[in-house]
């Protein structure tokens, strides 16, 4: 049977990441590991079925304060990196304040976010906003300023105004940049969210995570970690999808061309 | 001549935070419809010439007028092209093109009904003329340096400019590929008349082009002379290689030595 490259290529891949679940299995039987410290990857997906349905709700409420949260955050950090990437005043203010805010740890502001709006779901989606919104608008705001002089100077003598540059030129000259944050921001949203979760809620997986570490049930911490992982690694896939196809002429791929 | 159309009046420039003089003092009187060249050693602020004419920044001294008006700030409808090309990637070179035609009243208020029929045709006519016939759908990476300067000179034009402001556009082009755009810039503006005034190092350009040359001393720039170039249209590239075009090409070089303060003979 032949398989052309990137089927073969694919299918490696897939076969190396069996592989690693095989390792993870064998070490754990070969030297008793027990379910405490490391549960095997078989039980891990045991628990993985027999509690899907238990499991599903929460997985849907930190998918849904995620991807709310992510949403706002790209939302806002659009709008704050048109400002700074266009207004050197803007920036001049707000990357520092940024900069700052970007580095207070955000286990720190949950409680804060408690105080404010009660436990659960607000918390959960303003933490996953705040987190993924950073790479957003230094991306946005790089896209902007990377504007060639020479076309601007182009466009400025034909009477174009601010906003038609940044209609005609600066907006789409910043997708590639924005994409590429989107997938950054997309995977630090579940952080965000889940670790709100841990902090102050009832639902979500987060919070199935906290309270069966306090069981010791260690094989369901890990199911909810793989839940974790698929979700994230599921998103991951779509936003590259979509970057591929809008932002394909970054990318000069000699079959996009033609 | 034709009556005035710019008039530069003991214009100065210094840019912000330098001590220097970009441009000293410099006189010019443009006719409508004339093609003038600027020339001179680099650093000499010629592009500043255009950057003044277009708006882009305001002199310190001086007085900048563009048809019958003194210039306060970005112009409206000046073509501009640029020795880097500057095609948008995302567009096809058939949109990079039509670009001027959706911020420019009044082609921009009917852009959008009109982009697919009568600015496309108007653009790929263009585009014929330039020798790029059946490029209009390739995105500007798939074309060669020239063919993408060529591109740049239809978005310079696609709107009619009456104004025309080139800073050394073929620049970074191959000697052949330089020689052959000279020809296709001369009948561009033997066909629409605007007024052109080009910004180059290269003396055969700025002969072959120009109808006035401007030449330029180094920093801080002065007008050194001002020499009209009388040779009949259309030109051709043999005669660049007559005794009195290559005359006038050694008489303009020898006075760039000059201004250097460099003797050629010792160089």
């Amino acid at each position: 049977m032949k398989l052309d490259a990137r089927t073969r290529q694919r299918l490696l891949s897939m076969l190396w990441v069996l592989a690693l679940f095989l390792l993870w299995e064998l070490i754990c039987r070969l030297f008793g590991v027990t379910d405490l410290v490391l549960p095997k990857p078989s039980q891990v997906f045991k628990v993985l079925i027999e509690r899907l349905p238990a499991l599903m709700p929460h997985a849907t409420q930190t998918l849904f304060t995620t991807l709310v949260g992510f949403g706002l955050g790209v939302l806002v950090g659009i709008l704050i990196g048109v400002m700074i990437g266009s207004s050197r005043l803007a920036y001049d203010v707000a990357y520092p304040l940024l900069v700052g805010f970007n580095s207070i740890p955000k286990v720190a502001v949950v409680p804060i976010f408690v105080v404010w709006f009660g436990a659960g779901t607000v918390p959960a989606i303003l933490t996953a906003m705040t987190i993924s919104m950073f790479p957003v608008v230094v991306n946005v705001a790089t896209g902007l300023a990377t504007t060639e002089p020479e076309l601007e100077d182009v466009l400025r003598a034909l009477g174009a105004s601010k906003t038609d540059i940044l209609w005609n030129v600066g907006l789409p000259r910043t997708m590639p940049y924005l994409f590429a944050s989107l997938k950054i921001a997309i995977s630090l949203a579940f952080v965000g969210s889940v670790l709100s979760e841990t902090v102050a809620a009832n639902r979500g997986i987060g919070n199935v995570m906290m309270i069966a570490s306090g069981n010791f049930d260690v094989p369901l911490v890990f199911a909810g970690l793989f839940i974790l992982a698929f979700l994230g690694v599921a998103l991951y896939g779509i936003f590259s999808y979509i970057e591929h196809r809008v932002t394909g002429w970054a990318q000069r791929k000699t079959e996009f061309a033609m | 001549m034709n009556p005035t159309f710019i008039e530069l009046d003991r214009v100065s420039l210094r840019y912000p935070g330098g001590d220097v003089l970009a441009l000293s003092a410099a006189d010019m009187k443009i006719g409508e419809g004339d093609f003038v060249a600027v020339v001179g050693p680099s650093g000499c602020g010629k592009s500043t010439i255009l950057k003044l004419v277009a708006g882009l920044i305001p002199a310190t001294t001086g007085n900048v007028m563009v048809g019958q008006r003194e210039v306060r700030g970005p112009s409206k409808g000046v073509g501009m092209a640029f020795q880097n090309p500057t095609m948008l990637p995302w567009l096809t070179v058939r949109d990079n093109v039509m670009l001027p035609l959706k911020i420019v009243p009044p082609f921009r208020q009917g852009y959008a009904s009109k982009k697919k029929t009568e600015f496309a045709d108007r653009a790929e006519a263009l585009l014929k003329q330039v020798g790029l016939a059946g490029f209009g759908d390739k995105r500007p990476w798939q074309l060669s340096g020239g063919m993408l300067q060529r591109a740049s000179l239809c978005r310079a034009l696609i709107h009619e400019p009456r104004l025309l402001l080139l800073d050394e556009p073929f620049g970074a082009l191959d000697q052949f590929t330089r020689e052959e755009l000279w020809a296709i810039m001369q009948s561009l503006w033997m066909d629409r008349k605007p007024t052109v005034i080009l910004v180059t190092h290269d003396l055969r350009e700025a002969c072959y082009l120009g109808t006035r040359i401007y030449m330029m001393s180094a920093r801080p720039g002065r007008i050194l002379e001002i020499c009209d170039v009388d040779f009949a249209r259309p030109r051709t590239l043999p005669m660049t290689f007559a005794p009195e075009f290559t005359a006038i090409v050694k008489h303009l070089r020898m006075q760039i030595a000059d201004s250097r303060g460099v003797a050629l003979e010792a160089a």
